[in-house]
């Protein structure tokens, strides 16, 4: 991976939720849950800071730990778009 | 049963010259209407091939009647191509992409291939990336200056809006005509203008010049025939014949070859009145105007905007079976009511069908027939004809109704019935409401319901709706009545309760001096409606005595436990548990209300987490209903009976309070001139961010906001709190500590955009005053109080600060509306699914669990899924 000189991680950053690729597998499975095609998910771009740092490619489906206000934590997912 | 069909995809393209001669019935070449004897001119705008509009008129071309005929299109041929104004910015985007001699893309050949290659693929999967690679292609091909394909050399294309293109070549900046423009696109080929986003089948470029202009048929723009008999022609109709007029004109210069600048001359004007035929708000573009100086309306007009066809006429209609008139309370029907005039139900109707149970009733309301209430307007007979009781024997008809008929009854105490007030923001804008029949010719509702609709009587006005079938009446009344939106799903909390009197009554009426006789409590209770046993009288002797907390005990469950504070708690009568001296902290052990009273925070709208929200909560609609109808009218009658009012001398002070706010103000002006002092010695110190003459506003805004609060604590501490004034604002029922401080003390400072006032003349607000002063009475600190009166220059100051506050409740109502309508129409398809995901009509996923925690707000405990301490409170609430 070519990385630039960056100041900071920005995985690191407080503001920034945990994100993780979702194995193939448990994807399938997550997608059957819901009864939806990925493209049915919110999307991700690959150019998104994020997307980038954790190395996700499109296809992918990406998991995410999100501090919410009303739950504590809630876990949402975000298919991975190419552009 | 008409076909059901799913639509998969709407197209839109450009009507090609060839369609529309097509489509065309005539050709139109004369912008004469009618002849001599006033019939249609053939070949003119209300050509009879056009269309049947007349009744009895059998149409031309399609043999049917007005009612029928759905209207034929004519053309006009026109003399020279005319840009069409909607596509000129379309027009100059593909002319800049394009070469001006072969009209390849300017990209070189390879390029294109593959351009195209990716373009077939991306338009099957991905829509939106075709598009996204159109502009990228558009973007390169117009930075070429030589063309790939022929080597021409490429100029500049300037566009002035809205319809005029130049280029600018080496001998200078050339006009480009349409005639030209149109010959340029007619040399794209097919597959480059797929490259430019277009679909050559349904919408060659060329075809965005028109040479052809369709006449819509006669229906599209009726004339009106005015009693005086004279025709007045629809705007369309006017411009059409300005078209034509113009259209004939330079043709006959054409064919008898007219100097070139005539020619032009009366291209522009063709082109002008195609375009504002088209467009009448074009900029930089004169408004074509009516004789009378009315603009004429084009045909964006006719459908934008909120008046226009999409927002005015397919998003919204006007409807049968409503009625609208002014708004007046009525404490005495229920929550659930609505009173509707007798007139109003003499027109509004319902369709009842004939049975062997209601046979004789409906006879009843025939005979009555359709202006004696109540009655019936008309009869529809098994075999779908209706009669019109007005004229009908109705002796006659209400001999033969029979099962299978149907009667169109007037409107009866009972009826459900939807009720709305503008502005519709949340869903308790339009509740379903009881028809209850009264005199007079306003509708009635509770005074408790006025929260939701955000309603007051100054004039107000409302609609009625009636809902027509069953499955609608069904739903208003299980779904919709106002029982059921007591509580708000804006925060969990009830929006419906009471209002200043009932806020005042309530305290009065529970608070410890309250001693009630017999006479008393029997009245009392009797206009609340209660029935059952009266309680142990509270004190027996030496007179039997009781408390309003008995009274308002009795409305309570018998295993209703609650402890809050009351609003009154706060500065001396502030309380923190229940044994409290002031009577300001509400106890209700096993539903006795034990001490505190009853205020804006136990009873009022719009308090979550209240004594009425958890009773609410806890035993139901219904019986919160039963509350709201019983125990708060006993709260108002108690008000009636004790008298309530405000007198000026509620908000009188004694002099020696006067005597102490004049010390206090007269420390705050020495403070603030020592402050102006220091600032014209140039020692003052500068707010960080702030230039010295905004420090010194603000130290003095801050050292006369400091003065001001003093004298509200003075005021308040000299006031009787058991006046009548200081009860309204202590329960919370109106106003507050500042109003009574602006009415007794002093008005303080008036500001404008959070300064003081200092614009008017030149240093100075009033030439009252000197230039230059900064002192507190120059920019609008004002001395007097309401009760003193004020000196005409403080009422200036005064009327300055309240301009501001009136122009910005407009500015902020408009702004909030139109936010308001782009997040509706943004939200309004995303529904929470059966598995609790938000999604899309297409499946499209939103949210993952509605709200991240799938608590709906309506039944929530304030937002949150339980409330743990209540939930204690509840069971054993009554044993601590």
């Amino acid at each position: 991976m070519a990385k630039q000189k960056k100041k900071f991680n920005i995985l690191e950053h407080e503001l920034v939720p945990r994100h993780e690729i979702v194995p193939p597998d448990e994807a399938i499975r997550i997608l059957r849950e819901l009864n939806i095609r990925p493209e049915q998910l919110p999307w991700l771009r690959v150019t998104d800071p994020v997307a980038r740092e954790i190395g996700a490619k499109p296809g992918d489906i990406v998991r995410i730990y999100r501090k919410s206000p009303t739950a504590g934590e809630i876990v949402v997912y975000r298919y991975v778009v190419g552009y | 049963m008409v076909e059901e069909k799913i639509i998969k995809e709407i197209k839109f393209g450009i009507l090609s010259p060839d369609e529309i001669r097509k489509m065309s019935v005539t050709a139109i070449v004369t912008s004469e209407l009618y002849d001599e004897d006033g019939r249609p001119v053939p070949g003119g705008l209300m050509d009879p091939r056009l269309g049947a509009i007349a009744p009895g008129q059998v149409c031309m071309t399609c043999g049917n009647d007005a009612k029928t005929c759905p209207g034929h299109f004519g053309h006009i041929e026109l003399a020279r191509p005319v840009i069409h104004v909607g596509f000129a910015k379309y027009i100059h985007d593909i002319l800049r992409a394009t070469c001006r001699r072969c009209g390849r893309v300017l990209l070189p050949e390879a390029e294109l291939k593959r351009y195209l290659r990716l373009l077939d693929r991306l338009e099957e999967r991905w829509p939106l990336l075709a598009k996204l690679l159109v502009t990228v292609v558009k973007k390169k091909a117009s930075k070429v200056t030589e063309c790939p394909h022929c080597g021409e050399r490429q100029y500049k294309i300037i566009f002035d809006k809205p319809y005029t293109f130049y280029e600018d070549r080496p001998e200078g900046r050339i006009q480009l005509t349409p005639l030209e423009i149109r010959t340029r696109l007619e040399r794209i080929p097919n597959d480059d203008v797929r490259l430019l986003g277009l679909d050559p089948q349904s919408a060659r470029p060329e075809w965005m010049v028109l040479t052809v202009l369709p006449v819509p048929p006669v229906h599209v723009r009726p004339s009106i025939v005015l009693e005086t008999g004279i025709h007045a022609e629809d705007d369309l109709t006017h411009k059409l014949a300005d078209i034509v007029r113009t259209n004939e004109r330079l043709r006959e210069l054409l064919d008898s070859g007219a100097p070139q600048t005539l020619i032009d001359e009366h291209w522009a004007l063709l082109q002008y009145h195609v375009a504002t035929y088209i467009d009448n708000e074009l900029p930089r573009i004169p408004v074509a105007r009516h004789r009378g100086g009315r603009p004429l309306k084009g045909i964006a007009q006719r459908l934008k905007g909120k008046e226009g066809r999409f927002r005015g006429n397919l998003s919204g209609k006007r409807v049968d079976y409503s009625a609208r008139t002014v708004i007046s309370p009525d404490p005495n029907i229920s929550i659930n009511e609505v009173g509707v005039p007798v007139e109003i139900a003499k027109i509004l109707t319902v369709r009842v069908p004939v049975t062997p149970w209601n046979i004789e009733e409906m006879r009843h309301y025939v005979l009555n027939g359709p202006d004696k209430w109540p009655g019936a307007n008309y009869v529809i007979r098994s075999d779908g004809r209706k009669i019109d009781l007005r004229y009908a024997d109705r002796k006659r008809i209400a001999e033969m109704l029979e099962p299978g008929w149907f009667v169109e009854r007037h409107l009866r105490d009972g009826d459900i019935v939807l009720f709305n007030r503008q502005p519709s923001l949340h869903r308790m804008s339009i509740m379903a409401h009881v028809v209850k029949v009264l005199p007079g010719k306003t509708f009635r509702l509770n005074l408790l319901v006025c929260p939701p609709y955000n309603a007051d009587f100054d004039g107000d006005e409302m609609n009625l709706h009636v809902p027509r079938t069953e499955e609608a009446q069904a739903e208003a009344r299980e779904l919709m009545l106002v029982q059921y939106h007591i509580l708000s799903p804006r925060y969990g909390g009830p929006i419906i309760g009471g209002l200043q009197d009932y806020i005042s009554g309530a305290y009065l009426l529970t608070s410890k001096a309250t001693l009630l006789s017999i006479e008393d409590v029997v009245d009392l209770l009797s206009a609340a409606g209660y029935r059952g046993e009266i309680p142990e009288p509270a004190i027996l002797s030496p007179k039997k005595r009781w408390t309003g907390k008995q009274l308002v005990s009795l409305f309570l469950p018998k295993e209703f436990n609650f402890r809050g504070k009351a609003r009154v708690s706060a500065g001396i009568f502030a309380c923190e548990n229940e044994w409290c001296w002031n009577d300001s902290f509400i106890t209700i052990k096993k539903g006795e209300l034990l001490i505190g009273v009853l205020d804006k925070k136990a009873v009022g709208a719009e308090q979550p987490e209240n004594m009425m929200h958890w009773l609410i909560k806890e035993y139901g609609t219904h019986y919160a209903r039963y509350v709201y109808d019983h125990m708060f009218k006993m709260f108002i009658r108690f008000i009636e009976k004790r008298g309530f009012t405000m007198t000026i001398d509620d908000v009188a002070l004694p002099p020696e309070a006067k005597e102490k706010i004049r010390e206090v103000l007269k420390e705050a002006e020495k403070k603030v001139y020592e402050l102006i002092e220091i600032y014209k010695q140039g020692k003052l110190e500068p707010v960080p961010g702030r230039t010295l003459e905004e420090s010194l506003e603000l130290r003095i805004l801050d050292v006369l906001s400091e003065a001001r609060k003093k004298v509200e604590d003075i005021t308040v501490n000299y006031l009787d709190p058991f006046n009548n004034v200081f009860i309204m604002a202590r329960t919370g029922a109106r106003g507050n500590e500042l109003n009574i401080t602006q009415m007794a003390a002093l008005l303080g400072q008036q500001s404008v955009r959070g300064e003081r006032i200092h614009r008017g003349y030149l240093g100075r607000f009033l030439p009252h005053f000197k230039p230059g002063d900064l002192g507190p009475a120059a920019r609008g600190f004002v001395y007097s109080s309401f009760y003193d009166g004020l000196s005409p220059v403080e009422v200036f100051f005064h009327a300055a600060g309240g301009r501001e506050g009136l122009v910005d409740t407009a500015v902020r109502t408009s702004q909030s509306g139109y936010m308001q309508r782009r997040l509706i129409n943004a939200l309004q398809d995303l529904r929470v699914e059966y598995d609790g995901t938000v999604r899309t009509p297409y499946g499209e996923l939103v949210q993952f669990v509605y709200g991240e925690d799938g608590v709906d707000p309506m039944k929530s405990a304030h937002g949150k899924a339980v409330n743990i301490d209540r939930e204690i409170e509840r069971v054993i609430g009554w044993r601590v």
